[in-house]
């Protein structure tokens, strides 16, 4: 089948297998390997990218679902050279040590704040339960959410 | 340029994290790859009696299918175990099985298709005929189950261990006031690294060289052996490159079988493989962690003082053993029982056997919390029957920091420490005082309100390659570090240490830099591709900066020798009379800082070599392998406040004091960022997490929908505190981090819910501690009712 999804602010056009997921598709298909796959439930957040504006985990959606669709992935976020705030405060606050989850962790954080920009420590820890981090123990992460708020850090 | 080491500098790793550019194997595309699945038993148990590759072959895509017989055929070995004590028995295990399965996930064939998504289709049409048997399931529950996991070796009991000093036990207990019992399980968990583990080969057939991206923590060890055991490509034939690895916590330290048939295939077909783990994949595959059954005894007297302690303990090493699943319960776990207490009477026995199960080895900590645990867990029971109060009971029985270096009943020789000290810093970060007077306000209340106390220990840096040689280890312990000064004053570190998300990047600069007195983004840190690195060991048991940053300041120490010679030849000085400042790297004239030559001057003249002392040569680098004298011991006192919902059985922690003494410190964010993921690992275990097989061996707990990971909302903010003792025997005077959360947390965290449910009489239960099981505890203290 074939798919035209604006990712990054550019339209690509590819033929796919019906069964393709999404994030196969950017990773395998468009080379966009920041988005990482951490398991196969949909329980551990690595995948979240962007999708119409909202955050969404690429591996429990279908490339053809994405069709027509805008989206952007944690390659999209540095606008001109410059960090994203979200960015920025994850490297500020040591929100990060492996560093596996965490574009999956803040594309869900940019979300988080664009919805709620005055967030408190409980609503971040409450709104990231859908992302899995192994390293940090979340305190960094937390850390990082709620100094990008200040500094304006949502979408 | 200053110092660096004590500076909590950004990590310069973290750029490409952010946005979206690690370079993790899983990313890695070569022209021309295929990809290889893995058809794994859904068995426990079960004999092989034939396998039928002929529709996986026939599908249009599939390149190869392959099975046990094909690696025979070609030679390819068994894969070995590296930690051998004496008497222990070895099971066979190959890459690919051929005439049994023995847990589910063992590895039966593989596929080698043109994508990922035809290699899946492929699996699906392998039929293989199984007899299923009887499994054999329980750590200690396998000796008696009357199945054998593998048929030569009985009882199902690979080795057995035992240390201490029994006469000083046994008169310990003949003369105690009271005897403090528990039995205890420490389950099994599976380490659930972000990154599931992956590897890429490529084949060379003109040159013979085998290159291999694998997600490993100690890529030349791996190399090693490969090299002698498995695949026995020649080790210059062999390259292994481990570049950003997604967390390892021990599951990435072990040589896997996917290491052995991903190369393998790549050479048989001449193209480049690629093999990606998934979630559930790797819930079948890679090693899990601890699962002992432990029977202890605590001699104490009634004034307070422990005197005897006495351990039997039943560990599962799963259905084969991995490479050094035998060193974490034996030298890693009964060596540390004597925790920071002067404890006359210890003796430890234990028993390592297989069952029908994924095989266990190395999980953070690695036998060093499962010992933290049995021992604090008895404190805290010891302390409640006598009475007193835990911190006051575990002060009592300290090791006083004037008796350092502390030789235990159990081997080891702890370096320093200030244990008295410690518990001050803790009991004065936490408010102790007002913690208990609010407990005793709120259970006035009505409320359950717990406060848990651990002190513990570790005993990182692996190792002195002899202790380690003595004690059943394969190999050395040691690390390399290399520098290289290039001739415009940049700098290239070496190192056999790997990150895999500690930050080695930042913190290795900041010691270099500090050596030579240069700004730290003139060095670049290299780790992870044994092209680069000859000979290394990799990181795991909180080593990289003990050990192997000790490697880069020897090293060190030799460049500047050779710098200072250089110096004075050029200045026309006496040696003697030269000295290094550090803050501006010159070398100079004694009392004459205008009489200096640059460390850029220098290094420039050490490679045009016009002018050179005589016999010395030109360049300016030099090689280090550091073997440590002795573990390093950090040490910890953790204090929690948790609250449990009578209604639900439910636990909020609400309040977490962390104190650790790790040494000396390069860099405070980056320790403060690894204490406080280790105290979270170590929650998870208390009160979340657990591997469970059901009587036929089935993983009952395979994916993350039923494996409960700890998440954001799990924890208050933790308030942390460090005091700092060096170590005495290396040249950093640091010990080690990595672990220390993960190992003080769990019974920090057991002790408080235990503290919680004392008024109702409740004793222990066994981890995780979830709702169910305490709102049970809870229901059944009630007598049933509510």
């Amino acid at each position: 089948m074939k798919v035209s999804v604006t990712v990054n602010g550019k339209l690509v056009e590819r033929e796919v297998e019906p069964r393709t997921l999404l994030v196969h598709f950017l990773r395998d298909h468009l080379g966009l390997t920041g988005t990482n796959i951490g398991c196969d439930t949909g329980q551990c957040g690595a995948c979240t990218i962007h999708m119409n504006g909202m955050a969404v985990k690429s591996c429990a959606t279908l490339a053809v679902q994405a069709d027509g669709a805008e989206i952007t992935t944690i390659e999209g976020l540095a606008q001109n050279g410059h960090l994203h705030p979200m960015q920025q405060a994850f490297w500020d606050n040591h929100g990060l040590q492996c560093g596996f989850c965490t574009p999956g962790m803040i594309m869900a954080a940019t979300k988080l704040v664009a919805n709620n920009p005055n967030l408190t420590e409980e609503d971040v820890r409450h709104g990231l339960e859908g992302n899995i981090c192994r390293c940090t123990g979340y305190e960094n992460i937390v850390r990082s959410v709620i100094a990008a708020a200040a500094a304006g850090g949502g979408d | 340029m200053g110092s660096y080491i004590g500076k909590s500098m950004k990590r310069v790793e973290d750029p490409r994290f952010i946005q979206g550019k690690g370079r993790y194997v899983a990313n890695l595309t070569l022209p021309g790859m295929a990809y290889l699945a893995i058809k794994r038993s859904p068995y426990a148990h079960a004999k092989i009696n034939s396998i039928d590759t002929s529709a996986a072959e026939a599908l249009d895509g599939v390149l190869g299918v392959f099975t046990g017989q094909d690696l025979l055929n070609d030679g390819v070995g068994a894969l070995p175990c590296g930690w051998q004590v004496p008497n222990i028995k070895i099971p066979v295990q190959y890459a690919l099985q051929v005439d049994k399965v023995r847990h589910v996930g063992d590895r039966v064939a593989i596929v080698v298709a043109e994508s990922p998504y035809i290699a899946y289709d492929a699996l699906d049409l392998i039929e293989v005929d199984y007899d299923p048997l009887p499994a054999a399931i329980g750590a200690k529950a396998t000796m008696e189950a009357g199945v054998l996991v593998h048929d030569e070796i009985a009882d199902n009991v690979s080795y057995t261990w035992e240390i201490g000093d029994m006469a000083a036990r046994n008169k310990a207990f003949a003369e105690a006031d009271h005897i403090v019992e528990l039995d205890l399980i420490n389950q099994r968990l599976i380490a659930t690294a972000m990154e599931p583990r992956a590897a890429v080969a490529q084949w060379n057939e003109f040159t013979e060289e085998m290159t291999l991206w694998t997600t490993s923590q100690n890529p030349n060890l791996t190399r090693v052996v490969i090299s002698a055991f498995t695949l026995q490509i020649p080790e210059h034939k062999l390259r292994l490159i481990s570049p950003d690895v997604g967390g390892g916590f021990g599951s990435k330290i072990p040589h896997y079988p996917e290491e052995i048939l991903v190369p393998w295939a790549a050479r048989r077909l001449n193209r480049p493989v690629k093999w990606v783990s998934t979630r559930s994949e790797a819930a079948v595959s890679d090693t899990q962690g601890r699962d002992h059954v432990t029977k202890a005894r605590l001699a104490i007297k009634n004034d307070g003082t422990v005197t005897g302690l006495d351990v039997n303990t039943w560990a599962d090493n799963g259905a084969y053993l991995s490479i050094v699943a035998p060193l974490i319960p034996t030298a890693f776990y009964i060596t540390l029982l004597s925790g920071l207490y002067k404890i006359p009477g210890i003796y430890g026995n234990m028993w390592g056997t297989l069952s029908n199960t994924v095989w266990v080895d190395a999980y953070r900590g690695a036998g060093r919390p499962e010992a933290s645990y049995v021992v604090e867990r008895l404190m805290d029971l010891a302390a409640q029957k006598l009475n007193m109060d835990p911190i006051e009971f575990r002060k009592k029985n300290l090791i006083p920091a004037e008796d350092f270096p502390y030789q235990t009943p159990v081997a080891l020789q702890y370096d320093s420490g200030n244990y008295q000290g410690l518990f001050a810093e803790a009991e004065d970060l936490s408010n102790y005082a007002q913690l208990r007077a609010d407990q005793a306000q709120a259970r006035e209340n009505g409320r359950l309100v717990g406060i848990g106390v651990a002190g513990c220990i570790e005993a990182s840096g692996p190792a002195p390659s002899a202790v380690a040689g003595a004690l059943g280890g394969v190999t050395g312990f040691w690390e390399s570090g290399s520098i290289r000064v290039h001739a415009t004053g940049k700098v290239t570190v070496l190192t056999g240490a790997h990150s895999h998300g500690q930050g080695h990047d930042t913190t290795f600069r900041q010691i270099v830099a500090d050596q030579f007195g240069i700004n730290p983004n003139d060095i670049d840190i290299s780790h992870g591709d044994t092209a680069v690195i000859t000979n290394g060991m990799g990181t795991y048991g909180s080593r990289s900066t003990s050990v192997g940053g000790s490697a880069l300041v020897r090293s060190a120490e030799k460049v500047r020798g050779k710098m200072m010679k250089l110096a004075a030849h050029l200045l026309e000085a006496d040696e003697a009379d030269m000295a290094f400042d550090a803050a501006t790297g010159n070398f100079h004239v004694k009392g004459s800082p205008d009489k200096a030559k640059s460390f850029g001057e220098l290094a420039f003249a050490a490679y045009t070599a016009h002018n050179m002392p005589a016999g010395m040569e030109p360049g300016l680098e030099e090689d280090t392998y550091y073997d440590p004298a002795n573990f390093t011991y950090p040490n910890s006192a953790h204090i929690a406040q948790v609250e449990i919902d009578k209604e639900t059985g439910q636990i909020t922690i609400q309040k977490y004091f962390a104190v650790d003494d790790v040494g000396n410190v390069i860099n405070p964010m980056i320790v403060r960022g690894q204490v406080v993921g280790g105290i979270a690992q170590g929650v998870g275990q208390a009160l979340w997490e657990g591997a469970q097989y059901d009587a036929g061996g089935q993983l009952v707990t395979g994916s993350l929908l039923d494996y409960t990971m700890p998440r954001a909302d799990g924890f208050p903010m933790i308030q942390t505190s460090r005091t700092v003792t060096p170590s005495p025997h290396n040249p950093l005077g640091v010990k080690g981090v990595g672990e220390m959360g993960t190992i003080a947390s769990t019974p920090t965290i057991v002790n408080a819910v235990m503290d919680a449910l004392a008024p109702l009489g409740v004793k222990h239960i066994d981890m995780p501690l979830t709702a169910e099981k305490v709102y049970a505890a809870i229901h059944a203290a009630n007598g049933g009712g509510h």
